[in-house]
């Protein structure tokens, strides 16, 4: 079944519509595959093979039937695992959670199910979302299926690895500071970041509540929009969800026309300390976009140069919030419950074996830049520079429709180079937070590789709120106009199966 | 340079509700300077009055009708829990013997 492997998700749910394959054909093409490669990659924390093939029949019944049913239904979809799901484990990557089922699903899963798609299991992370290589997993190592030396990217790496193995045609990701954009860039894929509150946070488990945004990853421009308008949608169980109708994204990935649009590029993300492939790459993109008859200034936005700091202090404060509900009482870890220790000893010495080194570090920055006496200091001015990004962003856009940049300073480096160094983990995400801290809608797709390191580097394109179909419109002029340059799509991992 | 001290850390790790080894509280006050030295920008940039943005939305007060809807049976919700009795979360001592 090589060639369901090869289709798009685009096509395979046309060919599953039209009665050519099966959604259990097609599934279990995709188990078989996840068998055969995950041992290489580490994509899956759970693979949920009966509940799969439970989920594929019921949708081959239900067109059997004669029911009407979305453009997606059938195909399978890699979870990330911060998503609750009432049929398989929830992890989120983290011993605290170890073996937890939860009694729900999450509005992202529901409406996966709604849409007939096929979960195939759970993918890896970073521990509560919080890492920019998956090396924070509390569980294992996720592998970059260009280079199995290298990190996928994070915290979605294992539902990009898993798409770029072609473990999965979709994936779902979770985007905070960039988990979403990094990995889809470090592994050749397609990575959206709604706007803040196009897709419902109900079920997701928080990491920081404000910035935290679902999204896809796939392995072309038309397969995310389909996924993002699967999922996507007012959510009344969200208070924070947008009630607007979801952007035309599924139009725009297939319109791909930029004449006549104004491009800006960022003057702050990008500059020499960038790897000299990535901005090589970068540039021929944009002179590629103004050949197709898109009008491209420079643009400057002298506060994105302190969104990274913002980032760090604001996050970890609401991260420590958050990560306050694991207290060992009403479900996940408890330790050292033998009758002598009180509650508060129960639940330090249970935080303290439940959570990674990186949860520990930044819900201790987070406590400090919201204690007493530094609250001013480190939180208070940290939601001043948000509004100076946000004005950043308003100011370019009165100009511009949209602003492009690289995805990532580097392509995926090598794996543990980066775990001592906090700070030059958290610099992975330089390009990514501005957008997050905006609420605004951002999009990486590939631009082609590294002609040092043949490594795929990410495009970066910003859009305002609710704009979100012009990230996909320029995300679809970029892989049209290389895919007829190269002959194929741009990036494709030794994985790929064509 | 912000310099972290080890009571500091042991302070927050209290906070947290974080019990850390010795070699943790030694780690963790040498990478909080770290990191609190490289964000410090935020305080030269943040001068002047601007207002402060707790979130991207303007959202304010977002009420769903006050209707009852069905929820978790009690087996369900105490389905994760680490210990029950009599369908109860049972929870270690919370008051000290003194208490």
């Amino acid at each position: 079944m090589s060639d369901v492997i090869s289709m798009t998700a685009a096509e395979l749910g046309a060919a599953i519509a039209a009665g050519e394959v099966t959604s259990e054909q097609a599934t279990t093409a995709y188990l078989d595959r996840i068998e055969a490669v995950d041992g290489d990659i580490g994509a899956f924390l759970h693979v949920g093979r009966a509940s799969a093939l439970a989920q594929a029949r019921d949708v081959d019944a239900r067109r059997a039937a004669g029911e009407e049913l979305g453009p997606l239904a059938g195909v399978p979809v890699a979870h990330k695992d911060v998503f609750t799901t009432k049929d398989m484990p929830t992890t989120a990557a983290s011993k605290m959670l170890e073996g937890w089922q939860p009694p729900y699903d999450a509005t992202v899963t529901a409406r996966l199910r709604q849409a007939g798609m096929v979960i195939l299991g759970k993918t890896n992370m970073d521990e509560f979302a919080m890492g920019s290589s998956t090396e924070n997993s509390a569980y294992q190592v996720t592998r970059n299926p260009w280079d199995t030396e290298r990190v996928p990217g994070g915290s979605s790496g294992g539902s990009s690895a898993a798409v770029a193995a072609y473990e999965a045609p979709l994936a779902t990701g979770t985007d905070t500071g960039g988990s979403i954009r990094q990995p889809a860039a470090m592994c050749g894929l397609v990575g959206a970041k709604p706007t803040y509150g196009g897709a419902s946070r109900y079920g997701m488990i928080a990491f920081a509540s404000s910035l935290d945004t679902p999204g896809p990853l796939a392995r072309n421009i038309l397969d995310a929009a389909l996924l993002h308008e699967a999922f996507s949608g007012h959510d009344p169980r969200d208070s924070t969800s947008i009630d607007e109708p979801v952007p035309a994204v599924v139009e725009a990935a297939r319109s791909g026309d930029i004449e006549g649009l104004r491009i800006g590029v960022v003057e702050e993300l990008d500059n020499d300390s960038f790897q000299p492939g990535v901005r090589q790459r970068f540039h021929q993109t944009v002179e590629l976009l103004e050949s197709l008859g898109a009008k491209v200034v420079k643009v400057t936005c002298p506060n994105f140069e302190t969104a990274l700091s913002a980032f760090y202090l604001i996050a970890p404060s609401e991260a420590s919030s958050n990560l306050a509900r694991f207290d060992a009482m009403r479900y996940g870890l408890r330790v050292g419950d033998d009758g002598t220790r009180s509650a508060e000893e129960v639940m330090a010495l249970t935080r303290a074996q439940g959570f990674g080194p990186e949860v520990k570090r930044r819900i201790m920055l987070g406590t400090h830049a919201l204690s007493s006496g530094y609250h001013d200091a480190y939180y208070g001015n940290a939601q001043k520079v948000r509004t100076l990004v946000k004005r950043d962003f308003d100011a370019a856009f009165e100009n511009v429709d949209v602003l492009v940049s690289p995805t990532t300073p580097t392509t995926a480096f090598p794996l543990g180079e980066r775990v001592d160094d906090p700070m030059a983990m958290y610099l992975t995400d330089l390009c990514t937070i501005p957008a997050n801290l905006a609420g605004n809608t951002s999009l990486s797709v590939p631009c082609g590789t590294d002609p040092e390191d043949g490594l795929p580097v990410g495009f970066q394109i910003m859009a305002p709120a609710l704009a979100d179909d012009r990230t996909y419109r320029v995300g679809a002029a970029v892989e049209r106009a290389l895919t007829e340059r190269d002959g194929a799509l741009p990036a494709r991992s030794p994985y790929a199966v064509v | 340079m912000t310099a972290i001290t080890r009571d500091e850390v042991m302070h927050l790790a209290r906070l947290s509700r974080l019990e850390l080894d010795e070699s943790e509280i030694d780690t963790l006050a040498a990478q909080l300077g770290d990191i609190l030295t490289a964000v410090a920008k935020v305080q030269e940039v943040a001068q002047g009055d601007i207002p402060p943005s707790s979130h991207a939305l303007p959202l304010t007060n977002v009420h769903r009708p006050d209707e009852a809807r069905p929820g978790l049976t009690p087996e369900q919700a105490l389905a994760g829990a680490p210990a029950v009795e009599e369908q109860r979360f049972r929870v270690p001592r919370i008051l000290g013997e003194e208490e």
